[in-house]
């Protein structure tokens, strides 16, 4: 009965905070409803222990995508009202894709049984069982070329984002190390040969 | 007691949320990439919702995956936005049109 009541209340809590991400008139405000929106998907999947995804969601996503796009919202200086012009010529067509997008999901869910039977409680887990033990025996046994594929992945996220907003500003003082290994004394130092002068 | 039904409503809601997002926020880049990653939120239930009432563990190692990509995803986005708006000032999709021809 209590989770039941939790479930309804992070459900109407998710479905309010991804309704404020679509139609909050600042993005700021967008970024951060879309950060409750993730905390409370957290909540959901701890209520259907699935424990590890939801400590992952919420180091991962509220703690540096979110904060990224935080800090490119407040970096960028966009003109809100120029962006937000327009706003409802369309929304009847996104509404109407709403209602017709949750039309659908209700009848696959409530008419097709899946193959399972969708009205049951899931099976009671064990006491000792480990949701992130069990996730990490298949991820590095069965997965694990898919597993080192991701992280290729985002090392070519880390490349390509640092090259994409590198900058090159002309006049910049920078040390250039290949110069200065390559150069030789004579390039530096001219001796000169004075010769002395006679004292009256 | 949650079921399985419960779960797909709700992400099939929050899916078309996002995709209503889409619609009103054509304009704006930023709000773009914030539905895209509603998107895969609500795909992610599914999956963690399947997983847990199927008792297979591998749907779960399936979101690991989506939220890699979505990850990388989002950095490159963003990355781009900014080189974009140091170029020409303007996250506005309307006025970003210089490949149309």
């Amino acid at each position: 009965m209590l989770v039941q009541i939790l479930f309804y209340a992070f459900s109407a809590m998710l479905i309010a905070s991804a309704f404020g991400v679509i139609t909050a008139r600042n993005p700021v405000h967008s970024a951060l409803c879309l950060v409750l929106s993730f905390f409370t998907s957290a909540a959901l999947w701890l209520l259907i222990e699935a424990e590890f995804l939801a400590i992952v969601l919420v180091l991962v996503y509220v703690g540096a995508v979110m904060v990224l796009f935080l800090f490119v919202v407040m970096m960028l200086d966009i003109n809100v009202e120029e962006v937000r012009k327009g706003f409802t010529r369309y929304a009847w067509l996104g509404w109407l894709t709403v209602l017709a997008i949750v039309f659908e999901i209700l009848g696959v869910v409530a008419v097709r049984r899946l193959g399972i039977d969708a009205t049951q409680a899931p099976r009671p887990l064990a006491s000792d069982y480990s949701n992130t033990g069990a996730l990490g025996e298949v991820l590095y046994t069965r997965y694990v070329y898919p597993f080192e594929l991701a992280a290729v992945l985002l090392l070519v996220a880390i490349v390509a984002a640092i090259v994409l907003t590198m900058r090159h500003r002309k006049g910049l003082k920078v040390q250039d190390i290949g110069k200065q290994v390559a150069t030789r004394a004579q390039d530096r130092v001219r001796v000169l040969k004075i010769p002395a002068e006679k004292r009256e | 007691m949650i079921t399985l039904q419960h779960m797909l409503v709700l992400s099939g809601l929050l899916f078309a949320l996002s995709v209503a997002g889409m619609f009103i926020n054509r304009k704006n880049v930023i709000l773009l990439l914030m539905c895209i990653e509603l998107l895969l939120l609500s795909a992610n239930f599914n999956f963690v919702a399947f997983s847990r009432y199927l008792g297979n563990i591998e749907g779960q190692v399936f979101v690991f995956f989506i939220l890699t990509v979505a990850a990388a995803e989002s950095a490159i986005g963003l990355a781009i936005l900014v080189v974009l708006f140091r170029e020409r000032r303007t996250i506005n999709v309307e006025e970003l049109s210089s490949l149309k021809g």
